[in-house]
């Protein structure tokens, strides 16, 4: 798919559209291949300059990029022998979800995987990345025969949240995360996460409960999208930037804040760039710490699930301003 | 609903906001059909208006007075008070918030946590305000719900949350979002123990804290009419580019899709609750024959920092 760009990386679109213009025109001449070399190291220079600094929207901006790797990319290129399943056995086959067994680096594994697609039909297909409650429920049904036949679970979070829609709220959105949430502190098998584009709020969580939670460089996660944040914190979603600073979203902020354990690099620009690198790279710090969670005893992965979470927050102990009373 | 969307609420109570233009006087207005009450005969019927039968939005405090026994509520955790660890700043400072939410309700954050007898009969108590920053939770929001519950599991009692929220708290993001697992974590933990949780929605109950403890009752109870939902009714909107249906996320609406087991009149809210402790726990015959009933194994959960705050604040 061909590389798509925003309005911020219009130095590196045009840089490249100059290589390639130069490289079209059919000449071996020295002065030809000295022109190529310069434009070469004229978008080396502008790549540098726009991906080596990336705000924090620019960051939420790669994480959705249609050519970006998706969930079903990463899975293809990370395992082998996969067999996908269907259904939550009691309403529907959510697509936006992809569940199945796998083979990951000699490890046989259920994977779960929130897709997105790259054209409308996909994008229709995967709902845009946004579950139903059938989801969710596909899910744990899934995660659930990890937890019965002792298999670790690999979670691909990309998700712009859980769909706001009548029927998903008639089938009971809330409940179902709810329960997965729940549910997945009682798994005695390791859940390996990694947000690999978007983690937009209990959409994310509902299938994001990890004993290790891993985070590609340019991944967002938050408790709402920029936008969302902005239309009700500005009353205007034109301060999705500002906001995207203010909610601490990068993988950088929440690693400082204990919310995952290990940044995943991406190739300069995103992973989209360079996607071999980027398998390689997240299958890499999944191998590493697949390899760790397998040395605990059951017992021990579903302790150490809960004690992480149990730890989160900040608060004061204010024992001069507690209600009297 | 959003929390900041708030349907203006006229309570009689100190420390309430109190438009300036509805004179301090013998009548409010009904937040729903706009008929004017003696305000007395509101209170008598705890904010539910006699005319069109709307349950008012009451603040934990009351919410207390309504449910308690006299004299048996004892408030933990009082201490608990939050911090802007993110340094969130969009048009007001986060921290600047947390101060009108103190100066507003005389209180720390969003919830008041306790124990209290409930027809003489035991049981830990997480009650959100809608009043300090739209209900929302945030950390001590979550970590409050959590001690709730642990103390429910140390001392084998019930644990009942009412909630009143309009779900996470944006200003601490990503630390906000996992108070939904550590809430879920606990409700994980109750289940293991085979402790009782009784969760009670009240207007509003929606978004994060709808889709984590709020919806992993035992039993579910909500207020008639309440608002009870995932998503904001805007964002639906925006969404499917249509109308909503009738009724949309009511909870008798919510009931009816199968997701709410009891939705019970304020007047009646007490004596439901008596019934189910005693039928889940007090009368059960699991939880008598598993000693007193009152053993302090497990307490071991609660984090020594809270045992050494708490018995400071004992001395
Ligand atoms: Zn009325």
């Amino acid at each position: 798919m061909a590389i798509s760009y925003y309005e911020f990386e219009k130095p590196v679109q045009q840089a490249q559209d100059k290589l390639d213009k130069a490289l079209a025109k059919d000449r071996q001449d020295e002065k030809h291949l000295r022109e190529i070399q310069k434009l070469e190291t004229e978008l080396e220079q502008a790549r540098h300059e726009i991906y080596g600094n990336l705000t924090p929207f620019q960051r939420v901006l790669i994480a959705r990029k249609p050519e970006r790797p998706h969930a079903q990319d990463y899975i293809k290129a990370l395992t082998t022998e996969f067999q996908e399943i269907h259904g939550d056995r009691g309403y529907a086959d959510d697509k936006a979800v992809l569940c199945g067994f796998a083979q990951f680096r000699g490890v046989s594994c259920v994977v779960i995987g929130q897709c997105k697609g790259r054209e409308v039909k996909e994008n229709l297909k995967y709902n845009f990345g946004m579950m139903h409650p059938e989801g969710y429920r596909k899910a744990l049904r899934t995660m659930k025969l990890a937890d019965k036949f002792g298999l670790p679970v690999l979670v691909f979070i990309d998700t712009p949240g859980a769909y706001p829609g009548v029927q998903a709220e008639e089938r009971g959105q809330f409940e179902a995360i709810a329960r997965n949430i729940r549910e997945m502190f009682t798994f005695t098998v390791p859940v390996l996460c990694s947000v690999i584009g978007e983690g937009a709020s209990g959409g994310a969580i509902g299938i994001g409960v990890g004993n290790v939670v891993l985070m590609l460089e340019n991944a967002w996660y938050s408790v709402i999208s920029p936008e969302g944040c902005a239309s009700i914190l500005w009353r205007d979603a034109q301060f999705a930037p500002q906001a995207a600073e203010a909610l601490k979203l990068t993988a950088q902020d929440l690693l400082e804040l204990k919310i995952v354990e290990e940044i995943v690099p991406e190739p300069l620009g995103g992973a989209h760039y360079d996607p071999d690198t980027a398998y390689a790279n997240l299958g890499d710090a999944m191998q590493r710490q697949l390899t760790q969670l397998l040395k605990l005893s059951p017992d021990e992965l579903r302790e150490q699930r809960f004690a992480k979470y149990r730890a989160v927050g900040e608060w004061e102990e204010n024992l001069a301003e507690q209600t009297k009373g | 609903m959003p929390w900041f969307e708030k349907k203006p609420k006229f309570s009689s109570l100190p420390g309430a906001v109190r438009p300036s233009n509805v004179p301090e006087g013998l009548y409010e207005k009904c937040p729903d059909c706009y008929s004017m009450i003696y305000r007395k005969e509101f209170e008598e019927n705890l904010h539910v208006c006699p005319k069109c039968h709307y349950h008012a939005r009451v603040s934990a405090r009351e919410r207390i007075v309504m449910l308690v026994d006299p004299g048996t509520f004892q408030e933990d955790n009082s201490h608990l008070s939050p911090v802007d660890k993110l340094q969130f700043e969009a048009k007001k400072k986060y921290s600047k918030q947390i101060e009108e939410g103190r100066k507003k309700t005389g209180q720390l954050d969003a919830i008041v946590s306790g124990i209290g007898k409930i027809h003489g009969k035991t049981a830990s108590l997480a009650i959100m305000d809608f009043t300090f920053l739209g209900g929302s939770m945030g950390s001590v929001v979550g970590e409050k719900v959590t001690r709730a519950m642990e103390r429910a599991l140390a001392e084998r009692i019930p644990v009942i949350t009412v909630t009143a929220t309009g779900g996470a708290r944006m200003m601490e993001s990503i630390l906000s979002l996992m108070q939904m697992a550590k809430t879920s974590a606990l409700c994980a933990e109750l289940d293991r123990a085979g402790i009782p949780f009784i969760s009670v929605l009240s207007d509003p109950s929606t978004a994060g804290v709808m889709a984590s403890f709020a919806a992993l009752g035992d039993v579910i109870i909500a207020e008639p009419r309440c608002l009870v939902g995932f998503a904001g009714r805007r964002v639906i909107e925006q969404t499917v580019r249509e109308h909503l249906p009738k009724g949309f996320q009511t909870a008798e609406f919510v009931q009816e899709h199968g997701f709410v087991d009891i939705v019970c009149e304020r007047r009646e809210l007490r004596g439901v609750l008596a019934r189910l402790l005693n039928h889940l726990w007090y009368a059960s015959p699991k939880r008598k024959s598993d000693g007193n009933g009152r053993s302090r194994a497990g307490s071991e959960r609660s984090s020594k920092k809270t045992q050494a705050v708490e018995q400071a604040v004992a001395q």
